[in-house]
């Protein structure tokens, strides 16, 4: 049997409290209770609250690794411990009725959050209670055989997540349900108990089925059989009837569905013959069968992206329009700091300069030099920002990196304030901006709607992704790394490092021009503000959050960092708050990021030795 | 003519003396190694010889160029390469990939190339894929070609190391203390590698080292640096019998001397 | 010949001209203004004046920078969350120290004592703040990359800016003011204020009380021997992760004070006071070489009232409107000017040769 440490527990108790209470008085817990997870009976901010008992109570166990139901009550101490700060805050709260003036998150509301109503005192221990009590539940998690309690935790942690996105599902599903379903399933915010016990049972139950035989059985079924019903599903989704009054009038929505229904099965077609044919020499047919069935595969998740607009609706389809920015600039700053290991602080610099240079070349206001259509200003912004990328690097091309970043930052800092200057207003609007940037024209048809702009964001991620890929698989890809790593040896290996930086910069800055261009055009207008160290700082979190270098995980980056506060409005006051955590906790934690670069496998087919293989 | 010939080089960092007056030179295929104390300016005469450092007076020569004002980058174009006395892989890449970085001198194609998939860059890439692996097998590393860097065992990583050095198809090779750290065993492997390379593929070599049986073993001709400066140079058997170079062990501590005791 | 122009050599070439390009607008400026008169007159006493204000901003930035050269000196790296040290223990001075006892009327009545409670509560917060973010962000990181702590410290600054706007709000507070510190000083003639000669004054002090505190007394040489070599420190016997903990609240207590001294010169704090001040004071600190204790306090002055100096007299001589707008742009441009050409500094030397 494991020695208990009461200290220990206590440590541990008291750290979760703090970071309760600590969440409590900067104002997340009364923001976010406003969010309702499950109507009526648990918002944000109560599970912001109580997840720190629960963690509480299963590190203490499981420090003590003892599985025994002797571990139980530590649990329930190390909750109550949990409970000692947030106790204090509330007879501080009675000690000194006017502490609002100074701590201004204090609220009556967040008194009666915390003392579930109750008064302070009633409703202290009270709270003392419930946290002895989810601490309590942490210790059972740990307890309980992980073949219960990981289908248990792993289902609740999805009902809750779906609970949070509950205004996108019921966006997404309202005009696929009837109204009587629809309320059944959801809350004014939130969804309905019911829906969370009905989620949580199929989840859980599915994991458990999984865990326990499940994957056997899945693994038998073949892989063909997988694929067709990976291709149904897209297909269905694709014929989900939705609104498509932003389509050009000319247009038929049913054309758009037929078509996009036949591409990957023009592809399953084309497969089908091509491994027929016998005609081919065996060199060209597996080059061509390659690429046709890397298409099929890209084919199933393409249909889908392509009719993303049309099934989000406009609000969330701004949003992805959003992340679809950020990641575009993520996978420029991605180049430089994953890729070549330069820490630029600057990067929003080469984005405000994609922007302004679409404004000035386009705008119809006073402002405006050219008049030029957006798909003329477009490439000359990019080149514009191509070649800041270039003369901003120049002077940083002998510096070390910690001096980099900080010269970037103040190259930033100076851009922005030039911006709002008097010096530039004449030419650029000052603190009032560009003004009457009018939306770019298609073949006569007006790019207006968010959805018009999903189409062009996501040709502008696509191709960045695609240079992005290569390069990193390729020569100066190998380079960038090299210089990454160490700097001399790569310069006596032959790299120039003066070419190879400079490329880094432009090739980064061109993305994050193209990500302004398309931004200024978006708008309509500009205006210094939009271009402050935050973008930097937030496009930096996104992809060391998702895993630096690595192209998958500037998306999921982006997602995640971007996405989620958009979606969720409590967060946008507390986002920086937490990028500041993150950044120092993935830094600290997981150092390669949600989705790090897999180590590139080469195909060994030339090796003959592949049993000596083992993985990095 | 000498491969590389340095003449009256002067080195020096503050008022250090690092390097004093030195004059060098290896004649094409020779083996030559640079032996002297710790702290004698053998690692710095690599630096200024592959460009890390400049020197302060006089000159370095290399296959009929001067290598003045020449970084590290065009040193290595020119066709010197070099291992590194404490291992300096790119250790998040991985085998191959830091072969093919050591390849690039010899690389033509360009970024666009490779966002295009030209004929020619692919064609490029895929021989240098090959050359790679070939190198690989041929320092002993066969199938370990995916794995980074960082995790192959310490002998592996020296190997590795002088791989990369190889696959820019040097004239000259400068290796810097390529047995350090190994046992027995693996010395007497490395010490008929080096000689290997060249009597295979023609290699100069110069080398720095401290395992006095391989220096004895495989040098032609051995230069002895003390205080950055040249105290005595010869085939092996002269050296060993030079008092200036006992002295200059033997004044210096027992370690030294047992070492040069056991050679002897 | 001609490679070397091709290879490398054009580099040093477009920096020699972006440096003679500033260097000839800064001249020209300068002798646009006192010999052609261009933009508003100052008179001698003006000009004084903003000598004075320099100083006086200068010495701040000067206390700042003490920061991040005595943490540069230890681990090299750049602390950018120093900043909000600066920040946090000011806010939580004033909100919970200077501004009840402001309107008790206690600091009126017993100013000094008033004072040093304020000093004393904002150098203790900011000490802890720079604890903790050294115990959670920074220690576990001792041995990665450089450039992974410069992340962490890039987080914590953004954690601890918008924790302290979460605690204290986004909106301006006002610092109390001292009715003993109304009205000005005339010395030699200059009339300066009373708040700007107090602030020059403590924060010689100050400097000169670190100074002795890092060459004379044990603890002093402790961080010395670990700024050297920290393995051979530690075979010494020094404690090293408890010797840079103190560095980190040492400079940190700095902050602490200069915060104070912003608040009497400005009477204002909010919860994003620290990341202007505390990239001038890092620029400062480069200036005088990094690492250097007496080259952050050179520094430091020297861009203060470079700073002050600066808008009136080239800016105005250049014909720029709204110069003072642009005094953040002269140190941002400084900062790069000096870390593209002089990276070890003005003065300094010894340590940025160290650890390249």
């Amino acid at each position: 049997m494991a020695q208990f440490d009461v200290r220990e527990t206590m440590r541990l108790g008291l750290l979760a409290g703090v970071v309760a209470v600590t969440v409590s008085m900067v104002g997340m817990v009364e923001s976010f209770n406003q969010r309702d997870v499950i109507t009526r009976y648990l918002t944000l901010g109560q599970l912001l609250l109580f997840t720190a008992p629960v963690v509480a109570g299963f590190l203490t166990v499981k420090r003590a690794g003892d599985r025994s139901w002797r571990a139980l009550p530590n649990g329930a101490l190390a909750g109550l411990f949990a409970a000692l700060p947030i106790f204090a805050l509330l007879l501080l709260t009675l000690a000194v009725p006017t502490i609002r003036q100074q701590l201004v998150n204090v609220s009556p509301t967040l008194i009666r959050i915390l003392t579930f109503d109750n008064g302070q005192l009633v409703g202290g221990l009270l709270m003392m209670a419930a946290m002895g009590g989810l601490g309590l539940l942490g210790a059972v998690v740990y307890v309980v055989p992980d073949r219960i309690s990981d289908p248990i935790s792993l289902a609740v942690g999805w009902t809750l997540l779906v609970g949070l996105l509950s205004e996108v599902l019921l966006n997404v599903l309202r005009p696929l349900l009837s109204r009587e379903v629809v309320r059944f399933l959801f809350g004014t915010r939130g969804i309905q108990w019911q829906t969370a016990v009905i989620i949580f049972l199929i989840l859980a139950i599915a994991v458990f089925l999984w865990r326990n035989g499940g994957r056997t059985y899945y693994q038998r079924i073949p892989r063909q059989v997988l694929h067709w019903l990976a291709l149904a599903l897209a297909i269905l989704i694709v014929w989900i009837p939705r609104d498509f009054s932003w389509l050009p009038p000319s247009i038929n929505p049913l054309w758009i569905k037929i078509g996009l229904t036949l591409i990957p099965l023009i592809l399953e077609a084309l497969l089908f013959f091509s491994t027929r044919s016998a005609t081919q020499p065996a060199l060209v047919k597996s080059i061509t069968d390659n690429q046709l069935g890397r298409a099929r595969l890209a084919s199933r998740y393409l249909i889908v992206l392509l009719i993303l607009p049309a099934i989000l609706g406009v609000y969330l389809t701004e949003v992805v329009d959003n992340i679809g920015l950020f990641i575009l600039m993520g996978l420029g700053l991605n180049i430089v700091v994953g890729f070549a290991g330069l820490l630029d602080l600057g990067y929003v610099a080469f984005f405000a300069i994609g922007a302004y240079v679409t404004g000035i070349l386009t705008s119809t206001g006073p402002l405006g030099v050219a008049g030029l259509s957006f798909w003329v200003a477009l490439p000359i912004a990019v080149a514009a920002s191509t070649v800041s990328g270039l003369i901003l690097g120049i002077p940083v091309l002998r510096m070390r990196g910690d001096y980099l970043a900080i010269v970037t930052l103040g190259f930033g800092e100076i851009i922005r304030v030039l911006a709002v200057s008097d010096l530039l207003k004449p030419y650029i609007g000052g603190a009032q901006g560009v003004l009457q940037i009018p939306k770019p024209v298609l073949f006569g048809f007006t790019i207006l709607q968010p959805q018009h702009f999903y189409y062009i964001i996501l040709a502008g991620v696509f191709l960045a992704l695609f240079i992005a890929g290569r390069l990193r698989d390729a020569r100066l890809g190998r380079q960038w790394m090299a210089m990454r790593e160490d700097e001399d040896v790569a310069e006596a290996m032959g790299i120039h490092l003066v070419n190879t930086k400079l490329l880094a910069f432009g090739i980064g800055a061109a993305f994050s021009g193209l990500a302004g261009s398309i931004f200024a055009a978006r708008l309509g207008s500009i205006f210094p503000h939009s271009f402050a160290l935050l973008i930097s700082i937030n496009v930096l979190s996104l992809i060391i959050v998702g895993g630096m270098g690595s192209l998958p995980g500037v998306v999921v980056g982006a997602l995640v960092l971007v996405g989620l506060p958009e979606l969720l409005r409590e967060f946008a006051e507390y986002r920086l708050l937490l990028y500041g955590a993150l950044l120092i906790a993935m830094m600290v934690r997981r150092p390669e990021g949600l989705w790090p670069s897999p180590v590139r496998r080469r195909e060994l087919h030339a090796e003959d030795d592949l049993a000596m293989q083992e993985p990095a | 003519m000498p491969l590389l010939e340095a003449k009256s080089v002067v080195k020096r960092f503050g008022g250090l003396v690092a390097i004093n007056k030195l004059d060098f030179s290896i004649d094409e295929g020779a083996i030559v190694s640079i032996i002297g104390p710790n702290g004698a300016g053998k690692t710095t005469f690599f630096n200024c010889i592959s460009g890390f450092y400049q020197i302060d007076e006089g000159e370095i020569n290399f296959a009929g160029h001067s290598t003045k004002g020449r970084s590290p980058d065009q040193i290595a174009h020119l066709g010197i390469s070099r291992t590194y006395q404490n291992i300096r892989l790119f250790s998040a890449m991985t085998a191959i990939e830091n072969i093919m970085v050591g390849m690039e001198p010899r690389l033509r194609s360009s970024w666009v190339g490779a966002v295009l998939r030209l004929p020619g860059t692919v064609h490029e890439e895929e021989e240098a894929l090959q050359e790679a692996r070939q190198l690989l097998k041929f320092v002993g590393l066969g199938g370990k070609g995916d794995i980074l860097a960082r995790n192959l065992p310490y002998g592996d990583q020296r190997r590795l190391e002088i791989a990369r050095a190889l696959a820019s198809k040097p004239r000259l090779l400068l290796l810097d203390e390529p047995t350090a750290g190994m046992n027995p065993r693996e010395t007497a492997e490395t010490t008929q590698f080096i000689k290997m390379l060249r009597d295979e593929l023609g290699i100069t070599i110069l080398l720095i080292e401290h395992d006095m049986r391989v220096v004895m073993g495989i040098s032609e001709d051995i230069t002895v640096l003390d205080y950055g400066q040249k105290i005595a140079q010869g085939p092996p058997a002269k050296i060993q019998n030079d008092p200036r170079v006992i002295e200059a062990y033997l004044g210096r501590g027992a370690a030294a001397s047992a070492t040069i005791q056991v050679a002897l | 010949m001609l490679k070397q122009i091709r290879d490398g050599d054009w580099i040093s070439l477009v920096l020699w001209l972006f440096r003679a390009v500033v260097i000839l607008l800064v001249l020209y400026g300068t002798v646009a203004k006192l010999f052609f008169g261009v933009g508003n007159a100052y008179s001698g006493r003006d000009w004084a004046n903003f000598f004075i204000s320099g100083l006086s901003q200068g010495s701040l930035y000067a206390l700042i920078a003490l920061g991040y050269t005595l943490v540069y000196g230890v681990l090299f790296m750049i602390n950018f969350a120093h900043g909000e040290f600066f920040m946090s223990g000011t806010l939580t001075a004033t909100v919970f120290v200077a501004l009840p006892l402001s309107a008790s009327g206690f600091l009126d009545r017993t100013p000094i004592i008033g004072m040093m409670l304020i000093l004393i509560t904002a150098m203790s917060v900011s000490m802890g703040v720079a604890l903790l973010t050294e115990r959670v962000a920074y220690r576990p990181l001792r041995r990665a990359p450089r450039l992974v702590p410069l992340i962490t410290a890039i987080g914590a600054s953004f954690f601890w800016q918008y924790y302290f706007r979460g605690l204290f709000g986004s909106s301006l507070i006002p610092f109390p003011e001292l009715q003993v510190l109304q009205g000005r000083y005339t010395i030699l003639g200059v009339e300066i204020l009373k708040t700007r000669a107090v602030v020059i004054v403590a924060s010689l002090i100050m400097l000169v009380g670190l100074y002795f505190f890092v060459m004379r007394t044990k603890t002093g040489k402790a961080i010395r021997a670990v700024a050297e070599d920290k393995d051979v420190a530690a075979l010494m016997g020094i404690d090293v992760d408890r010797t840079i903990a103190i560095t980190f609240a040492t400079g940190a207590a700095m902050a602490g004070a200069a915060g104070v001294l912003y608040g009497l010169v400005f009477r204002q704090v909010v919860f994003s006071m620290g990341f202007v001040p505390g990239i001038k004071a890092f620029t400062a600190a480069v200036l005088g070489g990094i690492g250097s204790i007496p080259g952050a306090a050179l520094g430091g002055l020297f861009l203060g009232i470079f700073e002050a100096i600066g808008p009136p007299l080239f800016l105005e001589g250049l014909g720029i409107p709204g110069g003072h707008q642009l005094k953040d742009v002269i140190a941002f441009t400084m900062l790069v000017l000096v870390l593209i050409f002089r990276p070890q500094g003005i003065i300094g030397e010894r340590l940025a040769e160290k650890k390249a």
